[in-house]
């Protein structure tokens, strides 16, 4: 069941290629909230937005997860109501927001390196430099002595490395490759950090967060970043990663939780950092926080006002979808500064 | 009409010509409006269909001049694509389209031609022949997200055990240089040799069926065996319709798109291990069209032309060998 929605997932999204912006509409019976952007939270929106449709049955709220790039074109067009975006907006794309932006994170998760080798007798550790040098197209078959090194039990098999990467604008490639460029000083002379980085041969192309996910789970062999919750959805094993410290360290809740708790005085207070390269003992070193953009200023008063009550309930009650769902609930300073980033948001006529 | 006639010929046999009852009369007005209005739209027909093609290639040219002003001939050779770094290269994705749908011609070619051999040629009851001419039909009708789908759950684990056996064994041979992981260029052009193999069956039954009875029967009288009749005879006299099936066939494999997408890799390398993924120019703008930005619009207008180029050299090329192979029947 679980191959079968991964690859309807794949399909949608490919029958979704033509797209278009969705259009905001409001009629006298109900208001349409409407909101585009980064794939990594999509599924946590969702569930917020089914929930919430029974706190305000009137408001109706669309999320199309198009991509983190695509959800800040379209915010910065002024076709949608809110964006979303992995990768915080720079000063220069601020500047470009015709009713100003506010970026309140409302979540936060893990990229999982997820692979696919059936067979394998154990889960596999991967060092700092063997992932920056699998994910450089350097390492090209599973059997290679690094990653050997590091998995001495394991039956690793002698079958060529395929990376599953995004084809996209991507918010996930951009915490992907923010921590690499930190971690492997090759990665950072190379491919370098951003929404989208160059990528060795070796790799596949596919759109959005359940496409690499899915793809992923199709191909043996192939090895793959995406956000916690789809590697989970999909069952898909997921690689400890070496964090800073040392130490081997796979993405779950409580290590989510502790890698935020860990680091959350590293924060600035724009809330517009990353944290490329977690400290901790057990934190795990692919994390981010996932924002929402919002104007600064809402001319039509109540499709403003709907918004915000949306957005401080998903900071209170949406938080305890977290968990389950394999994102990282928000600290209490986080969510605090969430709110009073919130609280920017005008919604005079 | 028809009857009245018969009847009139049955009942005065040599009184045909007395004008009678004569059936024979100039076109009424009705008719020559009907014929007039018919013929008017016959012909508005034929020059919005032109009229389409013209606009079609002026309007991908016309979008695609920024894209081959910047990038010129060097994105036909480059290997690289980075939508980051604005570098396109559209080799592999060229390489992808020819090897897979020449993969594809070659299989659904071999099956197609010889299934309108079996169905034509008195190897079966008329009635049975009937009834597999309709199922290959209906193998055009189904949709390419199913066929993708199919790779994906059946195509593809069925023949990765095969492959890994390939692979291992003779995996000095380029073509099997690889490991098949799932996305690659075999499934993708095994499905895509079922998809064009309904274009292919068809157009050659028609051109096996329209061979005139006499000649097969001339190649009998002369003491051919069947296989004979059929593969020096028949064939070759139907050769223009079979090659007329191939161009149509590789026509569709080159553009198709949806099933290619989701099998064939999505991978820019450039490489002859049928194992290994690959891409291909439709599945390349299918993927990269949403969220193009107004460079990579031109550059992806270059790229549709560039397949557009090859779909028609294709033809082309496919209308001369067509027109070669008359000649030589004819002489």
């Amino acid at each position: 069941m679980k191959v079968q929605i991964g690859v309807v997932g794949a399909i949608l999204t490919l029958a979704s290629l033509a797209a278009l912006p969705v259009q905001a509409q409001s009629n006298t019976e109900s208001l349409v909230l409407s909101g585009a952007g980064a794939t990594f939270p999509a599924p946590l929106y969702k569930a917020w937005i089914a929930a919430y449709r029974k706190v305000e049955p009137g408001t109706i709220i669309k999320y199309a997860e198009v991509g983190s790039g695509e959800g800040v074109k379209r915010f910065l067009a002024n076709t949608v109501d809110f964006g979303a975006s992995d990768a915080a907006m720079t000063d220069a794309q601020i500047a470009t927001a015709q009713h100003g932006a506010v970026m309140v994170p409302v979540t936060a998760g893990m990229v999982a390196l997820a692979y696919n080798l059936p067979g394998l007798n154990g889960l596999l550790k991967l060092d700092r430099n063997t992932y920056a040098a699998i994910l450089l197209g350097k390492i090209t078959r599973w059997n290679d002595a690094r990653i050997q090194a590091t998995n001495p039990g394991l039956n690793l098999p002698d079958r060529e490395i395929l990376l599953a990467v995004r084809q996209d604008s991507s918010g996930t490639t951009f915490v992907l490759s923010n921590h690499l460029s930190t971690a492997s000083p090759e990665w950072h002379d190379g491919p370098g950090t951003g929404k989208l980085v160059r990528w060795p041969r070796n790799a596949m192309f596919a759109r959005g967060n359940e496409g690499v996910s899915s793809l992923v789970q199709r191909s043996v062999g192939s090895i793959g970043y995406v956000e916690y919750n789809f590697a989970k959805r999909l069952d898909l094993k997921v690689a400890h990663l070496e964090n800073k410290e040392g130490s081997f360290v796979a993405p779950s809740e409580r290590i989510g939780v502790a890698t935020l708790a860990a680091n959350i005085g590293r924060i600035p207070a724009d809330m517009r950092a990353y944290i490329p390269d977690p400290v901790g003992a057990d934190s795990y070193p692919l994390v981010s926080f996932t924002w929402l953009l919002l104007k600064e200023h809402y001319s039509d008063k109540i499709k403003g006002g709907a918004l915000k009550r949306f957005i401080t309930w998903s900071l209170q009650e949406g938080q305890n979808f977290s968990g389950e769902l394999g994102y990282i609930r928000l600290p209490a300073e986080v969510a605090k500064r969430s709110n009073e980033a919130l609280a920017r948001v005008h919604t005079s006529p | 009409m028809t009857y009245k006639i018969k009847r009139d010929a049955m009942e005065k046999p040599f009184a045909l010509d007395v004008d009678t009852d004569s059936i024979c009369q100039p076109p009424s007005s009705s008719t020559l409006l009907i014929d007039r209005t018919f013929r008017m739209f016959a012909r508005l027909g034929v020059f919005v269909v032109l009229a389409l093609v013209v606009a079609l290639v002026l309007e991908i040219g016309v979008k695609a001049i920024p894209g081959i002003q910047k990038y010129g001939l060097d994105m036909l050779t480059g290997t690289v694509w980075d939508v980051g770094q604005q570098q396109f290269g559209i080799l592999p994705a060229i390489w992808g389209t020819l090897y897979s749908s020449l993969i594809a011609l070659l299989i659904g070619g071999f099956f197609g031609i010889s299934m309108a051999i079996f169905l034509t040629q008195d190897f079966l009851p008329a009635r049975l022949a009937a009834v597999f001419r309709t199922i290959v039909e209906l193998l055009a009708a189904i949709p390419s997200v199913v066929y993708g789908l199919w790779g994906i759950f059946v195509v593809i684990p069925f023949i990765r055990p095969l492959t890994d056996v390939l692979n291992e064994s003779f995996g000095w041979i380029p073509f099997f240089s690889s490991t098949l992981s799932g996305p690659g260029l075999l499934p993708a052009a095994l499905v895509l040799a079922i998809m064009i193999l309904p274009t292919i069956a068809a157009v050659s039954q028609d051109a096996l069926r329209s061979v005139p009875l006499k000649t097969k029967q001339a190649a009998y009288g002369m003491g051919a065996t069947h296989w004979e009749a059929i593969l020096k005879v028949m064939v070759p006299t139907a050769a223009t319709g079979i090659f007329g099936s191939l161009v149509l066939g590789l026509g569709r494999a080159l553009g198709e798109t949806m099933a290619l997408a989701m099998l064939v890799g999505n991978s820019n390398q450039i490489s002859l291990s049928l194992f290994a993924p690959a891409n291909t120019l439709a599945a390349l703008l299918a993927l990269n069209f949403p969220e193009a930005g107004p460079n990579e619009i031109g550059v992806l207008m270059y790229a549709a032309l560039v397949l557009m180029v090859i779909t028609l050299m294709v033809n082309i090329l496919g209308s001369m060998m067509i027109m070669y192979a008359q000649r030589g029947v004819k002489a």
